[in-house]
């Protein structure tokens, strides 16, 4: 036993080597960045060590911005996405006819290409000078004003950036908890049934616990994917995100390396540094509610 | 609480569109007396899930009645009549403790048959005495064992007080050994309690030792219904015949001339039937060794298992090799048997029993 073990981590070498590589030694190096003074890339060089860097990210109003973007996101997006996904999943397992076609519908846009994605919500909520955009003229049939939702107030961009990202991970959601609700087996349904048990019941104490995997993990996932967004406030409002205020956290990280505002790797680093910390603690405390809420057989 | 069923039948839409519909229970009348077990057998697909399905309400028939006592509950929704169910694998709840679990049906009781919760506990401990898993209640299901969660499941499916009580193959999950043990167990709590019960499995030996009547079906029909050491005597059917026993009863192809029944052209028996072709069923334990038998085989070989002794033979009207089981002690080579008087039963060609005139 003892003799053989220098075996097994030959056999993990490639996979240590590459994670250390390409994972460990960039995450020291962003650690070490974050806390060196006015770090040169080109000469390699710095004034010192210390928490300067965090200092003046915190003080910097798009930071503060490209944070409460993130959070908002998150709140926003991750609990709704879940529960429409869970509604519309509930709904699917329900109907008997018709339901792969159903199914078919829903997951389309999990295989839509991006760009077709991104010119169907031009379509939808951006304003030309001919037309309102899709979403305005539904409102104009309620006698609400035109909004615009791509350079607007803030809370309309906020609104299409949630709408956006809700609609782009829903498919996914749904086929997740679709399969997790096919796999609970008839017999409970049916124990239940011959038991009296009410509908809503039969929901909050069966099929949730037992579904609860999938929910949990559409739940983390869903926190680190909101948290990691970038791309989809890029595919709306262009890449000067902090000019358009709907800057995120992975945003600003990318804007201060390569952006017009960029060559700053040490207050990137200390962003990318707060924004482990953040995703790190709300993982953990994931990870602690769901041990008495996730059932596991 | 008596069980009468009028006519039921349960017939399932084709599944595929060349498909024909499933008669899984057909035309079946039948009356289940109060506080007894019946057994309900047949082999694997005879529609015996589909037929407590029915009991339960969690099937609506397409034809016939169904009376507990003098109530037609047949439109009446499951959770009205009064069942307790236990499913073939169990279905207890698995992120739930096993006492959870038994408290489950009561926590759904509302208005006025609403329980306090001290009331809850001391009727969920009653049944779990019953059942004797007292020490169990905190464990989660996959914590316990096969039989552990069986008992789990019937004082689950006991603690409403229902009229009646459902077991669907509950024993088919368990070992040999537990299987025996627990078909005992289920004997004693249904004495116990007195509750009107129907068991199912497609295990003959299983009915028969513990049930106070059986019903066996086929192909949705029912073929006999009765006293179990009653059918096996005087099997209504060859299906019948051929379903009860073990080893399985030996079936020969016969004729009957001038009365008297020949066997691969050799007279065996004189028998009060009109001439033609029948098919001749005799028990294992139905042949006699007799040097002057007249049933002659070939001798292929001697078993002895336990307190059993078989002699191995074949004989050309007899499809399969005879098992015939002899008294132990009996050194025996010889493979000429006379048969035993009720241990051989007469079949028309389709399997209906032919009865002896006399
Ligand atoms: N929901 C259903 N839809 C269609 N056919 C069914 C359904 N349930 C059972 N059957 C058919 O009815 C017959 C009887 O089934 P079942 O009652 O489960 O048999 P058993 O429990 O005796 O093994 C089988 O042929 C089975 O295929
Ligand atoms: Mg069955």
């Amino acid at each position: 036993m003892e003799k053989n073990n220098y075996k097994g981590w030959l056999y993990l070498l490639p996979a240590v080597l590459f994670l250390g590589v390409f994972l460990v030694y960039p995450l020291i190096d962003v650690f070490i960045y974050s806390i060196e003074e006015g770090y040169n890339t080109a000469s390699g060089t710095s004034f010192g060590v210390g928490l300067y860097n965090f200092h003046y990210i915190l003080q910097d109003p798009h930071f503060l911005q490209a944070l409460k973007n993130t959070f908002l996101l998150v709140l926003v997006t991750v609990p709704l996405s879940t529960g429409i996904a869970l509604l519309i999943s509930l709904g699917l397992s329900a109907v008997k006819k018709l339901r792969s076609l159903f199914q078919t519908v829903f997951f389309l846009p999990y295989v839509t290409n991006t760009l077709a994605v991104g010119l169907v919500f031009m379509l939808l909520f951006r304003q030309t000078p001919y037309s309102p955009g899709l979403f305005n003229t539904l409102l104009g049939l309620f006698g609400i004003a035109p909004v615009d939702f791509i350079t607007g107030p803030y809370w309309a961009k906020m609104f299409t950036l949630c709408f956006y990202t809700v609609w782009v991970v829903m498919p996914f959601k749904i086929l997740v908890l679709t399969g997790a609700l096919a796999s609970v087996k008839q017999d409970y349904y049916n124990a239940a049934r011959i038991d009296g048990t009410g509908k809503l019941r039969i929901f909050t104490k069966i099929t949730l616990p037992m579904i609860s995997p999938s929910v949990f993990y559409l739940i983390i996932t869903g926190f680190i994917g909101a948290f990691k967004a970038y791309s989809d406030a890029v595919a709306i409002f262009g890449t000067d995100l902090n000019a358009a205020g709907m800057n995120t956290l992975v945003g600003y990280v990318y804007d201060m390396l390569y952006g017009n505002a960029g060559g700053y790797p040490s207050y990137a680093s200390a962003a990318a540094v707060v924004l482990f910390a953040i995703v790190l603690t709300i993982t953990v405390i994931n990870l602690l509610v769901s041990r008495k809420h996730v059932h596991y057989n | 609480m008596k069980i009468t069923l009028k006519n039921l039948s349960k017939i399932f839409p084709p599944q595929t569109k060349k498909g024909s519909p499933v008669h899984a229970v057909d035309k079946v009348s039948l009356e289940i007396p109060d506080g007894k077990l019946l057994g309900l057998l047949g082999p694997s697909g005879c529609g015996k899930s589909t037929m407590l399905n029915l009991l339960c309400g969690l099937l609506t028939p397409t034809e016939g009645e169904i009376l507990f006592d003098e109530d037609n509950v047949t439109a009446l929704a499951p959770q009205h009549r009064g069942v307790g169910m236990v499913f073939q694998n169990y279905a207890l709840y698995p992120h739930l403790t096993v006492l959870q679990n038994i408290l489950f049906p009561l926590e759904n009781l509302k208005g006025k048959e609403k329980l306090t919760r001290a009331q809850m506990l001391s009727r969920a401990r009653e049944a779990a005495g019953l059942v004797q898993i007292q020490e169990l209640l905190d464990r989660k299901p996959a914590q316990l064992s096969g039989g552990q969660q069986q008992r789990v499941a019937i004082a689950r499916a006991l603690v409403k007080l229902p009229r009646v009580l459902l077991l669907d193959e509950p024993l088919s999950n368990l070992d040999a050994r537990l299987r025996l043990q627990t078909r005992e167990e289920i004997k004693r709590i249904q004495k116990a309690t007195g509750i009107t019960t129907v068991f199912v499995t497609h295990d003959q030996e299983e009915a028969m030792s513990i049930c106070d009547e059986i019903v066996v079906m086929d192909k949705g029909q029912i073929q006999q219904m009765g006293h179990p050491q009653k059918i096996y005597d005087d099997p209504a059917n060859l299906f019948v015949a051929k379903f009860l026993g073990t080893p399985p009863i030996h079936v020969f192809s016969g004729n009957i001339a001038d009365k008297t029944l020949y066997l691969d052209n050799a007279p065996i028996l004189p028998v009060n039937l009109p001439d033609g072709e029948v098919t001749v069923a005799i028990r294992p334990e139905g042949f006699l060794p007799d040097e002057t038998g007249a049933l002659q085989c070939q001798f292929q070989g001697l078993e002895v298992m336990g307190r059993d002794t078989a002699i191995l033979c074949t004989h050309p009207a007899c499809a399969a090799p005879i098992r015939a089981i002899v008294e132990s002690g009996i050194a025996c080579d010889t493979a000429r048997f006379s048969i035993k008087q009720g241990k051989i039963f007469f079949f028309d060609t389709n399997g209906n029993r032919l009865y002896l005139g006399d």
